[in-house]
């Protein structure tokens, strides 16, 4: 084993391990607690570029551990595990900034922050994970570490929230294990880095239990995706804290998900045997469903943070679409599209944070004016609502970009059809808000802010540091190590040159 | 002859069995009385040290005592299940035994010393020696290699717990204690005359020998059933349960974690050895199914209860009537399946069981220390005033739930693999769909831990070694399900 097998287990304990000793961690601790925080994420962002660069030069980093006769926990990294857990340790840092500051002077701080890294140390995990049970492994143990975070300030209403998201989560992870469990009784251990090749050998023998087995796993996993009729605790459970929401919908429960959806397509059964199975149709057809579903509620919510919830839904789902249509455009577009909703989802969540920690605003018909108080929260959150959109040359353009040509070169132009439809949905219920923020004036005075600042330093920069960047990525789209070019990368792996 | 090593299994009976007689005579002198525990303590950790590294190094043995072997003498057997009971059992004793150590000394009152004499409860002179009284009595359990023995050991087990159910002193408790007496002289009637009917049929009680002559005739499955009924009565499957949650409710909290961790574990191994093992040949396959059954709806009812009752220990007690329902649904798996990993799974479950619900009783009885009471509505936030206790119930509940990284996750992977590999359907829906039930009762209370409220009048605070002795059994879920693997892998 050279020192790069570790590197993944590493990864998994510059989360895991801080996170433990922040529990312990007295209130009063302030300093040390943010010290640590802030270190840790640090640290799992240069441990993620050096297996990046140990990736880039050719290694196939691996470790095991054996949990009990006949079950390992395996971790390893390809391109696909890689664009995931740099997506999750740069949006960490981001975030846990911005949690630092959102929770000044919150009671429960240790306990939050404590639960707040076993989360990202869950999603890490998800995005390393070699084969398909250690993946339920990491699955099931964010479920458990985000339902503190969702009930974090404890009343009844938040509490109540908890409980939807618990009943959600854990039925689809009671379909999860029969699924994996089923399969691996089947055909045993299934490797990720097998691309398909164990079911390929089940196929003529079993069609009906692969198919029902397939059923099982995406039911469970459409749980966190959020597709519809599962998706139901979506918008409940964004009473959560703003940091805690903004996480949730940009990287890790919504997208390990999304994450599983595409590698139980592609790497547990593999595109030929999903489509001789039939399976796929059954996917994009939900995958629409969604999409047009969540742009639909989306567009009669008041509430700022149920709004973009219902977006998230529907975004979400161009995901699953992507992945549906199997075609290496839309594959690529799906996969970018993991990156560029979440940079552009988080951005949006953030922003809707600190209007309503600066201002007290938590709904859309309370924006009037907003965007002359806090003028550059609102210039971060037009930059992400237009490229939700689909607006050149945000991030979010490039991926329907793909996913519609994707649509086209498969001949499912009906697929184009429900983006263009979905992108007219989205600027309905986006360009009213921006609207309302910027060219109305507002009824009435605003909180006057303590600084230069229209609020607190650790409260913006999060927000215009992920606009930056899902602006750079929409117009650097072309370059080498752009998020595209690593999604064209994995789609060449999976479909060939 | 036996080397030392191998000797020393006999110190997990004989050591606690010495320590009970000291401390009744030492009529509850505080210093002395701690000595013995820990010399106890010490020997049993000894003990199990050498029985854990001879099995993995050489595999099942036996240990004549005093030379008299088979047929006729005593004689203690260790293979890998036994010694997977023995090595979970250590720490939840030590564990339990300090707690009950900071429940009897710690100040129950801080305002008047005077005051707590005055409440019911155990006192060091009583509960010392009932208590490794029971210890002796399970561990002989786990090693007893004839029937007899078996016997003798289920009769001094179950009436040690009766007396420690009895010490709470309140009168609820010693109804409770009245009515799992009479459960218990039940099941031993009806186990003894298994018992009698097995000798008769074989002439010998010798486990060994029967296992080599069992055969499948009507007097077998006669006494295979007065053996199984008086276990599973002892076990409290569903619907002889009804003597479990009181009993394990009204008891002091360590005795509770010991009662659900391993006193009601203790039938369950021997319906698995006796059943699944030695009278493998002669069990008809329908009496696993039929008890399969009662283990589905017993998960039902008991977390449906749970799920109503108002105090905490209650609560736990009617998830442990769920948990052995949940073993027992386990056992047609094992059966069809017939293979190492179904075994283990059980075994993973069962020793999972143990460790979580200690550690989940072992907190409740810190919970109540600290608020003077256990009811639930009277508790609402108290995951802010004792977050040790509130990790501990939240991680042995997690384990309960079967969250991977826990040892309960091992267990119920291992069977639902092994239990669908020969398409044992319904039991895998069953052991994988009670996570939904055992999650409704544990997020009851962990939605009142978390709930913000002001501190409720007459909260107290809690001696340190009860809180983290708790804790320090719920980790071991943790790491018994990251590190069971290399501990396994060499055993049969």
């Amino acid at each position: 084993m050279s020192w790069a097998d570790l590197l993944p287990p590493f990864i998994l304990g510059s989360s895991l391990l801080p996170g433990l000793v922040i529990f312990f961690l007295p209130e009063s601790r302030r300093t040390l607690r943010t010290a640590l925080n802030l270190a840790s994420a640090c640290l799992k962002l240069v441990a993620v570029a050096v297996l990046m660069a140990v990736v880039a030069t050719g290694g196939q980093p691996r470790w095991e551990w054996s949990l009990a006769p006949g079950f390992d926990l395996a971790l390893q990294a390809d391109a696909l595990s890689l664009l995931f857990v740099t997506l999750s340790a740069g949006l960490w840092l981001v975030t846990t900034v911005y949690a630092i500051a959102y929770l000044e002077g919150a009671p429960q701080r240790s306990r939050f922050f404590g639960f707040f890294s076993l989360c990202v140390s869950a999603t890490v995990g998800i995005a390393l994970s070699a084969d398909l049970l250690t993946f339920l492994v990491f699955y099931e143990i964010l479920t458990i570490t985000t339902y503190p975070l969702v009930v974090h300030r404890g009343t009844r209403r938040s509490l109540a929230a908890g409980g939807t998201y618990l009943v959600y989560t854990l039925s689809g992870g009671v379909l999860l294990f029969v699924g994996t469990a089923w399969l691996t009784a089947l055909a045993g251990p299934v490797d990720f880095a097998s691309g398909g090749a164990t079911v390929d050998t089940l196929i003529h023998e079993h069609p009906g239990a692969l198919r029902a087995i397939f059923a099982l796993l995406v039911a469970g996993l459409a749980v966190k995706a959020a597709i519809v009729p599962v998706h139901g605790w979506l918008p409940v459970a964004m009473i959560a804290p703003a940091p805690v929401s903004a996480l949730l919908h940009a990287v890790a429960v919504v997208k390990a998900g999304a994450f599983g959806i595409l590698r139980v397509v592609y790497d547990v059964y593999g595109v030929q045997a999903a489509t001789d199975l039939g399976v796929l149709t059954w996917l994009a057809g939900f995958a629409t469903i969604t999409i047009l579903f969540g742009s639909l509620r989306a567009l009669v919510q008041d509430d700022l943070k149920r709004r973009l919830a219902y977006s998230t839904v529907s975004q979400l789902s161009y995901i699953t679409l992507g992945a549906a249509l199997a075609t290496p455009l839309a594959l690529t577009g799906a996969v970018v599209h993991l990156v560029h909703q979440g940079l552009m989802k988080i951005t949006l969540f953030f922003c809707a944070g600190n209007l309503s920690e600066t201002l007290g605003v938590r709904r859309v018909s309370e924006m009037a004016g907003v965007g002359r108080r806090m003028p550059w929260t609102m210039r971060a959150f037009a930059v992400a609502a237009l490229g939700m959109i689909g607006t050149p040359p945000i991030a979010g353009f490039v991926s329907k970009w793909y996913l519609g040509a994707g649509a086209l070169s498969s001949g499912d132009g009906w697929a184009l059809a429900v983006l263009v439809a979905s992108g007219l949905l989205n600027a309905a219920y986006f360009l009213p808000i921006l609207k309302t923020a910027w060219f109305e004036p507002a009824r009435k005075a605003w909180p006057v802010s303590s600084g230069r600042l229209e609020t607190s330093w650790m409260l913006l920069l999060p927000p215009l540091v992920t606009a930056a960047l899902s602006l750079l990525v929409g117009v650097c789209a072309g370059v080498d190590a752009s998020p595209l070019a690593w999604a064209g990368r994995i789609a060449r792996e999976v479909f060939g040159p | 002859m036996d080397g030392p090593v191998t000797a020393s299994v006999g110190w997990l009976v004989a050591a606690p069995l010495a320590g009970s007689v000291a401390t009744f005579l030492l009529r509850g002198r505080r210093g002395a009385s701690e000595a013995v525990l820990l010399l106890t303590a010490l020997a049993a950790a000894l003990a199990t040290n050498g029985l854990v590294a001879r099995i993995m190094g050489s595999g099942p043995y036996t240990v004549e005592i005093g030379s008299w072997g088979a047929p006729a003498g005593i004689e203690w057997a260790v293979d890998d299940l036994s010694a997977a009971f023995l090595a979970v059992a250590l720490p939840v004793w030590i564990a339990a035994t300090i707690v009950a150590h900071g429940l009897l000394h710690s100040p129950r009152s801080p305002r008047d010393a005077r005051v707590f004499r005055k409440e019911p409860g155990p006192t060091a002179r009583t509960f010392w020696p009932l208590w490794l009284l029971l210890w002796g009595g399970v561990n002989a359990l786990f090693l007893s290699a004839d029937l007899f023995n078996l016997y003798v050991a289920l009769e001094l087990a179950g009436l040690a717990g009766v007396a420690l159910v009895a010490t709470a002193g309140v009168l609820p408790a010693l109804q409770a204690a009245l009515r799992y007496f009479f459960a218990n002289v039940a099941g031993s009637i009806s186990f003894l005359t298994g018992v009698a009917l097995v000798y008769h049929r074989y002439q010998t009680l010798d486990l060994q020998l029967l296992r080599s002559a069992a055969e499948s005739d009507a007097s077998t499955t006669v006494a295979l059933a007065l053996l199984g009924a008086g276990l599973l009565l002892k076990a409290a499957l569903f619907p002889m349960h009804a003597w479990l949650p009181r009993a394990h409710a009204a008891a002091p909290a360590p005795v509770s974690a010991i009662l659900s961790a391993l006193v009601v574990k203790a039938p369950v191994y021997l319906v698995l050895r006796l059943w699944l093992d030695v009278f493998h040949v002669a069990l008809p396959p329908s009496v696993l199914t039929f008890v399969g059954a009662l283990g589905a709806i017993g998960i039902v009812w008991g977390s449906a209860r749970a799920l109503r009752v108002e105090r905490l220990k209650s609560l736990i007690a009617y998830s442990t009537v769920a948990q052995v329902g949940l073993l027992f649904t386990a056992f047609p798996i094992v059966h069809a399946a017939g293979s190492r990993d179904a075994r283990w799974g059980l075994v993973f479950l069962a020793v999972g069981h143990a460790v979580a619900k200690a550690s989940m009783f072992l907190a409740a009885g810190g919970l109540a220390r600290a608020h003077g009471h256990d009811r639930l509505d009277q508790m609402t936030g108290f995951g802010a005033r004792e977050p040790l206790c509130t990790y501990a119930f939240g991680l042995g509940g997690m384990s309960l739930l079967g969250v991977p990284g826990t040892i309960g996750f091992s267990g119920k992977w291992l069977l639902a693999t092994s239990g669908l590999e020969v398409w044992a359907v319904p039991w895998v829906v069953a052991v994988s769909a009670s996570a939904l039930l055992t999650a409704a009762y544990v997020w009851r209370v962990l939605a009142i831990a978390i709930r913000s409220a002001p501190e409720p009048a007459g909260t107290r605070p809690l001696a340190r070694r009860i809180a983290w002795s708790a804790f320090a059994l719920a980790v071991l879920t943790v790491a018994l399900g990251l590190g069971s693997g290399p501990f396994v892998e060499p055993l049969p």
